[in-house]
């Protein structure tokens, strides 16, 4: 490829396909800082937050988007800014409280101030100081404290979920999704109140687009974790649905629960255990909920920052905040939604045990990555594979391919190689 | 012995069982209703119910210790407790009425085969502890943590 030859650390593709997946494309600095710029800073829409979690005005929630602090506020008026955290004087990242509330932001080391919409009110000695009579020093008479407010994001809110940009000429957060995704975004947020139910977060030692594929792949969940094909939670032969934006840079696993328990071709696997029974069965307490509307789970990926979670009666979101090439914090949001009766809570939150950093099924995830990515790490020149199902890139009514990841990487090929 | 004697029994017991992979001793301490809790500081603090591990009564617990013995997949680990001393809180009753309530300062330290042994979890034990067939017994361990970005995943318990 002329790419390879040109530059000899860009990764090299096997033909035009996306079956073969260089390591090169997880290991890297340059290749990294790219896919921040052309991911993550321009074009698209990232997650930073949930409104639930800023629900009064004043209220503020610290987060990234891709590698860059910003804040997410809610003004005076209810209106949410995302304003990047760095101050417009000499670049401090001013804000160190994870959330709270603030009538206006000052950074410590000069105070200069802003109001909550990001706009510079306040600037120390603009004006000098007046000396027997003389002023002296100052601002430059010309100083025009509306051009040096903070960097303040395009922000998009739908169903209770906040989305930025830094890019102002990003289309809208609906054509980003597409109608197909769309439609299983709508799905979990229909509007219904939000309820915050909590926070887990890990560091997990890989690059963030192995959390992309892990939630792009639904050949693993019923192979690496016993449980969800023991209880048949997430198993091959349950009735499944894989569906694509037109990009293929998002997706949607959607399956629906059955066969616990019963032996067929994917039971003959080492991580099957017919003869588990829980001590506690009320962990897979499950209760179908009206908006379901038949899938017992819906996985979304939404590229390139965050994973929609709805797991039987778990809901969370999952954002990826990269962290170099070789690393990404991993933060879930626990939710339930304001006509949640307190059982429902108390199922939703039991059910949170089977996910997360320690949870029954969701631990081995960050744990498959790092394994991978010390292989990435150390074997230059070697490949992945991602052949289930073939070559090609299509929505399916199963889920015994790897078409998503394919997919992930047709839409990254054609991002990147772009010059 | 003395209940601070007793108690400090009882942590040393804990660590003992959780170092040592011995994870029935692990359910043995506590009452057949107890209450593990694994929480990051920030949902402690802030009231959000959330936790990172949540079981209530024996059943869980033992399928958590099957969880590790049988079907989690992850990275081999030692894991090393430094358990502080019980500070009371509260003291009451007696006998099968005896209820106490203590805080207990924690670091746990995790060595992966080929690597450094790493500061992997720290944060306090908020116990009520009671008296079964003459031995203590926790009705409630809530563990809170300060270190809140998990290094990858926590297997084990804390």
């Amino acid at each position: 490829m002329s790419t390879a030859s040109a530059h000899p650390r860009a990764p090299a593709w096997d033909g035009a396909g996306t079956h073969r997946i260089p390591f090169a494309v997880y290991t890297g600095d340059e290749l990294h800082r790219r896919e921040l710029e052309r991911f993550f800073y321009r074009g698209h829409w990232c997650y930073v937050g949930l409104e639930a979690e800023v629900p009064n005005p004043g209220d503020f929630k610290r987060t990234v988007v891709g590698e860059r602090s910003v804040i997410l506020v809610r003004d005076a008026d209810g209106e949410l800014h995302v304003l990047e955290n760095v101050c417009a004087h000499r670049g401090m990242q001013f804000c160190r409280q994870r959330h709270g509330n603030r009538k206006e932001f000052i950074c410590p080391y000069h105070q200069w101030s802003y109001t909550l919409g990001g706009d510079l009110q306040g600037v120390p000695l603009r004006r000098g100081v007046r000396q027997e009579g003389v002023v002296k020093g100052g601002m430059p008479a010309e100083f025009d404290p509306r051009s040096h407010g903070l960097t303040k994001l395009k922000v998009a809110r739908r169903g209770g979920v906040v989305f930025a940009s830094f890019d102002p000429e990003v289309e809208s957060f609906e054509d980003y999704l597409g109608p197909t995704i769309l439609h299983y975004f709508d799905r979990l947020f229909d509007g219904r109140k939000l309820v915050l139910l909590g926070y887990n977060r890990q560091r997990i030692p890989g690059n963030w687009k192995l959390m992309q594929e892990n939630i792009k792949d639904p050949y693993h969940p019923g192979l690496l974790h016993t449980w969800f094909v023991t209880f048949g939670l997430w198993r091959a032969d349950n009735k499944s649905e894989l569906k694509m934006d037109r990009h293929h840079r998002h997706a949607a696993m959607i399956s629906t629960r059955g066969n616990a328990g019963k032996a067929s071709d994917v039971s003959a696997v080492s991580s099957f255990k017919a003869d588990m029974k829980l001590h506690d069965p009320s962990f897979l307490d499950i209760v179908p909920e009206p908006w379901w509307g038949g899938p017992s789970a819906v996985m979304t990926t939404i590229f390139p920052s965050v994973i929609l979670q709805q797991q039987v009666n778990s809901v969370s979101v999952r954002h990826i905040q990269p962290d170099g090439p070789g690393a990404f914090n991993f933060e879930w949001t626990h939710f339930g939604f304001a006509d949640d009766d307190a059982a429902m809570t108390e199922r939703r939150l039991r059910q949170a045990n089977l996910f997360g950093p320690a949870g029954f099924v969701s631990a081995d995830d960050g744990e498959v990555i790092e394994l991978s990515q010390a292989a990435f790490e150390s074997k230059e020149g070697g490949s992945a594979l991602a052949l289930l199902g073939g070559r090609e890139v299509g929505d399916t009514d199963h889920m015994i391919t790897e078409t998503l990841i394919r997919g992930m990487y047709r839409y990254w090929r054609e991002v990147m190689e772009r010059p | 012995m003395s209940p601070i004697a007793e108690l400090i029994a009882l942590q040393a017991d804990y660590a003992a069982a959780v170092d040592g992979a011995d994870w029935d001793a692990w359910v043995a301490l506590f009452t057949e209703d107890g209450v593990y809790r694994l929480v990051p500081r920030e949902n402690h603090e802030r009231g959000l119910p959330l936790a990172t591990l949540a079981f209530a009564g024996e059943g869980m617990l033992k399928d958590r210790a099957y969880a590790i013995r049988e079907t989690l997949f992850h990275d081999p680990y030692y894991q090393r407790h430094v358990v502080g001393l019980p500070r009371l809180l509260r003291h009451e009753g007696s006998g099968d009425a005896e209820r106490i309530e203590t805080e207990t300062h924690y670091a746990v330290f995790r060595t992966k085969l080929n690597g450094p042994s790493t500061v992997f979890n720290v944060g306090r034990y908020l116990d009520t502890v009671v008296r079964r067939a003459g031995a203590l017994r926790l009705a409630r361990r809530l563990v809170v943590y300060d270190s809140e970005m998990i290094p990858n995943s926590i297997i084990y318990p804390i």
